[in-house]
């Protein structure tokens, strides 16, 4: 495997299965007292960032440290960006300076792709518009598996919320459909994307329909500019018919898991509560963000990576 | 002097790999392991102070059996870790390298480390494995335990306990069988590799 621009670079079921389960290694790695291994020793990270992100640059940096790379930052803010340089150039000079591995972020579907094609490193897909985010859906059904075992089939999952503008959502719903998930989308007919044809899911304008027969309930952030372009009318309305609040969560099941990719509008599409609650997974997923980051830098970069 | 004519392969393709002989049996891995526990419990003065750390995937059988051959003699239950050293390897980007299984090792600072591996070869994974170690903890001191010793070290290693030492040539492969990760009976076997059975190669080291 070359690049990570998509959740169909995985591969096959079994193949997703086999980097979940390398995760484990890296887990153990970062439980350690020195959780830092020298596998990456010499290769040249870079993290291009368009977008601001704290948690996926965070996590992808720390992943790339614990793996003994070396790691370089490029921050859009205070770079020749903002003289007008465009994207190729950048991935040029970078390229020029010698790197083996490129994380982007942007704001344009495709840009991973683009960047790929002109560069010689691996590159990962950290989000690209409302494309993808493969990192986030591997380490969602990760931490899934930890829970509900290392089979996921038959397992009945809610995805909740903006699902139109989201790249967490496209990618999860090809990853858990993958593993034998059964999905449901969530949301205002608003929030929906325009055609769904072809997509392994059912879909319910109705929380409340649906929250009964689910062993997870994954809830998207809802953006407040999406209030301006008059896709609800409130939050406080959207918080009331799609928010997932404790009175919600009694009307599930007793195991039924909670999931968010963060970062969280506390008191919009989820409450306080049960985002601290025992059955939200949301610190866990952050957590074995930089694990599964790990074992995607590992798999391009070091296991079965181009020869150095 | 006559001339020989030249000789030739019958066909072009390399030959298979094939059994040249069976170093050890089931009984006499048995007793090398209870040699190597006695041997390991005598440098040591006693079995008290030390943990072995078997190398995946033979050298945690190997350690098993060498645990379990000191608690019969001693009544002492020696802890027991596992070491995974893909992530140290020197050949990462050369060649596919995968993780074989879990590291889980128990409080090791202070203590005599034992590390067991089933074939020294190259020293490559014993240097490796010796540097996970330094992570894991700082032992008293480090030894290693192999069943087998197969020459042809690349780095200043050497091990401290030795099951058999066997020289070999190497293109030939070190084929170890324990019955509880490959079935059958537990062997020690020397194998041909392919292209090395025909006689005027033999000279080859």
């Amino acid at each position: 495997m070359k690049h990570l621009l998509s959740v169909d670079d995985l591969g096959s079921r079994a193949e997703i299965e086999e980097m979940l389960d390398l995760t484990e290694s890296f887990v153990e790695v970062t439980r350690r007292e020195i959780p830092k291994v020298p596998a990456l020793r010499g290769r040249v990270i870079v993290s291009l960032f368009y977008e601001d992100s704290t948690r996926t640059r965070l996590s992808f940096e720390t992943a790339a440290k614990r793996l003994s790379a070396d790691v370089m930052t490029f921050s859009v803010s205070t770079s020749s960006v903002r003289k007008g340089e465009s994207l190729r150039d950048t991935v040029q000079t970078i390229e020029a300076m010698g790197v083996h591995g490129i994380v982007v972020r942007h704001g344009a579907a495709g840009a991973a792709h683009r960047v790929a094609s002109w560069s010689q490193a691996s590159v990962i897909n950290a989000g690209d518009g409302r494309h993808e985010h493969p990192t986030q859906a591997l380490l969602d059904a990760f931490t899934l598996r930890t829970h509900r075992g290392p089979s996921l089939d038959g397992c009945r999952v809610a995805i909740v919320g903006d699902i139109r503008n989201s790249r967490v959502a496209r990618s999860d719903v090809k990853i858990f459909h993958t593993l034998g998930c059964q999905l449901t989308l969530v949301g205002p007919p608003t929030l929906m994307p325009e055609r769904l044809d072809g997509w392994p899911v059912r879909v319910a304008h109705d929380l409340d329909d649906v929250l009964a027969d689910v062993d997870v309930v994954y809830m998207l952030r809802i953006q407040r500019e999406r209030i301006s372009q008059a896709l609800f009318p409130s939050e406080r309305e959207y918080a009331h018919r799609y928010g997932l609040n404790a009175q919600r969560m009694a009307r599930c099941k007793p195991d039924t898991l909670v999931m968010h990719p963060g970062p969280m509008n506390r008191g919009v599409e989820i409450s306080g509560e049960v985002a601290d609650s025992a059955r939200s997974l949301i610190t866990e997923q952050v957590t074995n963000g930089v694990a599964v980051r790990m074992a995607v830098l590992w798999k391009l970069l070091g296991s079965g990576g181009p020869i150095v | 002097m006559p001339v020989r004519p030249a000789r030739t392969n019958l066909s072009d393709s390399p030959a298979e790999p094939a059994l040249r002989t069976r170093v050890f049996d089931a009984a006499d891995l048995r007793r090398a392991v209870t040699r190597i526990a006695h041997e390991i419990v005598e440098r040591n003065h006693g079995a008290d102070d030390v943990v072995l750390v078997g190398m995946y995937t033979r050298g945690v059988a190997l350690a098993q059996r060498i645990v379990a051959a000191i608690a019969s003699f001693e009544t002492v239950a020696v802890p027991l870790g596992t070491l995974d050293v893909a992530f140290y390897r020197d050949d990462i980007g050369l060649r596919p390298v995968a993780p074989l299984g879990p590291t889980e090792v128990p409080d090791i600072s202070g203590h005599v480390v034992v590390l067991v591996d089933d074939v020294l070869f190259t020293g490559r994974t014993a240097r490796a494995a010796l540097d996970a170690l330094t992570e894991l903890g700082r032992p008293r001191a480090v030894q290693l335990a192999v069943l087998v010793d197969r020459g042809h070290r690349e780095l200043p290693i050497r091990a401290d306990y030795v099951g058999k030492n066997l020289p070999t040539k190497i293109a030939e492969d070190v084929r170890v069988r324990f019955a509880e990760v490959d079935g059958g009976a537990d062997a020690v076997e020397l194998w041909s590799s392919a292209g090395s059975t025909s006689p005027e190669r033999a000279g080859e080291t």
